[in-house]
């Protein structure tokens, strides 16, 4: 698997193996999924220290052009002619029907806004955007970057030594920096529910970058099954999983990322779908599912009221080593959405006792300035 | 004194008398990783040969387990239900799955030897 030849590779190839990481194919790169430390230990050690994490098949893409913030406004429902300079917004792609096409960071990166977008979605993205953006803005795919997530309540004090003023950024916040003497675009973000950052470094520098961040005492390699548990936890969605184009921001429960602004002036591919939802709810939502018993229950496990009538699927579950049992996402008929909500959960034909709960399920730690 | 065969879905049974203790493989506990829940069958349920019967869980993935014979299942391995972890620790010893008494001791014979399987095991890398 690990040599199959049709699969690209990151810049940090070669020291994924002889880190022992287990290779697997994931939207075409040859990926680390667990290095022989195991999922568990590598999903604890992040939550208790720092997880170093190669992000390189995600796509960086730059746009530029005088109304950049406003020509990006008419493809994705984020507010970002509010963004300041050094501000990050989280935002999605969504289509006609309100649907989402692929969730996404947009930093206002001075001048130009800097896009980080899902490694099985770039090609798609990136030919979206430049029919979307056709006369208004140019869109530039940063190629020859790797991307690297340094994740945990210790990331800050592994990174500072590299790189000092690192310490003083603010959550979702991006600026150029030099890490270890190699200029890089660094944000203060991530896929874990823990403080950290997403350092972009050039190819040629991120294996450099990478023993660096890896010779700090707190920083251990975290493959793709632990970066899969830690966003579970922490509640946050997967795209392809809990994301997809029959799913609306509303439906998601993203709302929060949907300034005032944007929510009346709309002007966004399914603003109208999205605004009658915002008006009347949603006839579906997003929640946390928390199994009563030890079994782990999938996505696409079918949800059931108390009597056994489906009311919705899981899209994303599995083991949370953090909460040590089961954890679940999935959408669930309006009515079923208030947290506390019995439901049964049918795995392998047996209907299992849930309840529909807040997320996260582990609480978020991002730095708080 | 029991004699140990082997599947090609990376089940092992200790055979000894007309009762067999099945467990997964070293191989497949290495190539699930971290198991956190395991499901047993209920003692006195009856199993065809291949047919699905426990199911091992790691962080990411469900698999199931295949009985390597026909037959009974007579106990079940609470410590390892209790402590799915058992099972990467010690995987053709302590953490055994369920015991059952033998539909049809000739099922054995198309059954691997651990050379045979070590062999096949290779043949997968």
């Amino acid at each position: 698997m690990s040599t199959d030849p049709s699969l690209s590779r990151t810049a940090l190839y070669d020291l994924h193996l002889a880190l022992g990481a287990r290779m697997v194919p994931f939207a075409g790169y040859a990926m680390p999924v667990q290095y022989p430390s195991g999922v568990l230990a590598e999903h604890t050690h992040t939550r208790a220290a720092a997880g170093l994490f190669d992000v390189s098949h995600m796509g960086q893409v730059v746009v530029r052009g005088e109304g950049r913030a406003a020509a990006l406004e008419r493809l994705v429902p984020g507010d970002l002619q509010a963004l300041s300079p050094g501000q990050i917004r989280y935002t999605m792609f969504t289509n006609d029907q309100g649907g989402i096409l692929d969730d996404l960071m947009v930093a206002h990166a001075g001048d130009h806004l800097f896009l980080v977008v899902n490694a099985a979605c770039k090609a798609q993205d990136i030919a979206h955007l430049e029919a979307g953006l056709a006369g208004r803005a140019t869109v530039e795919v940063l190629s020859g970057r790797a991307l690297l997530a340094l994740q945990g309540p210790a990331a800050v004090t592994a990174l500072a030594r590299l790189a000092p003023e690192a310490a003083a950024m603010g959550f979702m916040r991006w600026r150029l920096l030099e890490v270890a003497g190699i200029p890089c675009f660094v944000s203060r973000s991530g896929y874990t529910g823990e403080d950290g950052f997403e350092i972009s470094v050039p190819d040629h520098a991120a294996e450099t970058l990478a023993r660096a961040l890896l010779a700090q005492p707190e920083v251990k390699p975290i493959g793709l099954g632990a970066r899969d548990s830690l966003r579970l936890e922490a509640g946050l969605c997967l795209y392809g999983a809990d994301l997809d184009p029959t799913t609306t921001p509303v439906e998601a429960a993203l709302t929060w990322t949907l300034s005032k602004r944007r929510r009346a002036e709309g002007g966004f591919p399914g603003a109208a779908v999205v605004q009658a939802q915002l008006a009347e709810g949603p006839r579906r939502l997003r929640v946390g599912l928390k199994p009563e018993d030890k079994a782990p229950a999938r996505a696409h496990t079918v949800v059931t009221d108390e009597a056994g009538r489906p009311i919705g699927e899981i899209t994303s579950g599995g083991f949370g080593p953090s909460v040590n049992g089961p954890v679940a996402m999935g959408y669930v008929e309006a009515a079923f959405a208030q947290p506390g909500t019995p439901v049964r959960l049918v795995v392998r034909g047996t209907p299992r006792p849930a309840r529909v709960v807040t997320l996260p399920f582990a609480p978020h730690r991002y730095h708080k300035q | 004194m029991s004699i140990v065969y082997f599947t090609k879905d990376h089940e092992w049974i200790a055979v000894s008398g007309d009762e067999g203790v099945v467990g997964i493989t070293d191989h497949a506990q290495h190539a699930l990783g971290d198991l956190v829940f395991v499901e047993l069958p209920e003692p006195g349920r009856t199993v065809a040969q291949g047919g699905e019967i426990a199911v091992v869980e790691s962080v990411k993935a469900a698999s199931d387990v295949y009985s390597p014979v026909s037959g009974e299942v007579v106990a079940v391995n609470q410590a390892a239900a209790d402590q799915p972890g058992l099972i990467n620790e010690q995987p053709e010893s302590g953490g055994w799955l369920y015991r059952l008494r033998l539909g049809n001791a000739a099922e054995l014979a198309g059954l691997m030897d651990r050379a045979a399987y070590d062999a096949f095991v290779q043949g997968l890398e």
